[in-house]
């Protein structure tokens, strides 16, 4: 799933480590959440969303959105 | 398969060489003491049993691992890398149960499909590797 992770990590000056202590997961998690390689469940969505201090919706793109743009 | 990610790794990683651990040494009395006949009866059992139990242990510590992962991806890793060494396990005996049905070769040890187990476990973590990009999991 699309998602401004890494936008979001760099401007915090975060590296991968960082963002995964502060979520309580493994750094290989984070990677595969911010290239796209795995989706979230909606718990650590709300996690991530909440660490940034947004929403899911402003932090992952809706897969059905992200189609519909395609098109 | 020793590179600890996680706390629930580190502890599955411990609890694997224990068992390990415990298997090489009863493995050894097991079989210096039986092969010489110096134990008989129910102790000669219970002798014989033990290495088994600790092998299974291994399973125990896999099922804790499941249970006590509390990271998500992690935990899907381990899951598909479980059910790659399972399906190739349950193929493999399948196979081979129907080749020694035919006698068409000699009918495979018990703890032959253990061994068929955990050797499958590196090849789901290969398979996690090359379609996901971490081989994660045990």
């Amino acid at each position: 799933m699309e998602n401004s992770l890494k936008v979001l990590r760099a401007a915090r000056n975060w590296s991968q480590s960082d963002l995964a202590d502060r979520l309580g997961v493994s750094r290989q998690s984070v990677n595969a959440i911010e290239t796209g390689k795995y989706d979230p469940s909606l718990p650590l969505a709300f996690r991530i969303a909440e660490l940034f201090g947004l929403t899911i919706e402003q932090v992952f793109v809706s897969p059905t959105q992200h189609h519909s743009r395609a098109i | 398969m020793f590179n600890a990610r996680t706390p629930a790794h580190r502890r599955y990683v411990r609890r694997v060489f224990v068992a390990m651990l415990g298997y090489l040494v009863t493995f050894a009395s097991a079989d210096y003491l039986l092969s010489r006949d110096l134990v008989n009866g129910a102790a000669a059992w219970v002798l014989a049993v033990v290495p088994a139990l600790c092998v299974a242990s291994v399973f125990w510590a896999l099922g804790r691992l499941v249970i006590e992962e509390t990271d998500e991806y992690q935990r899907m890793l381990l899951v598909r890398q479980l059910l790659v060494a399972t399906g190739l396990t349950m193929v493999a005996v399948t196979i081979w149960g129907f080749l020694s049905d035919f006698d068409m070769v000699a009918p495979a040890r018990g703890f032959y499909p253990v061994w068929i187990f955990f050797f499958s476990l590196g090849i789901g973590a290969l398979v996690n590797k090359l379609t996901v990009g971490d081989s994660g999991g045990c």
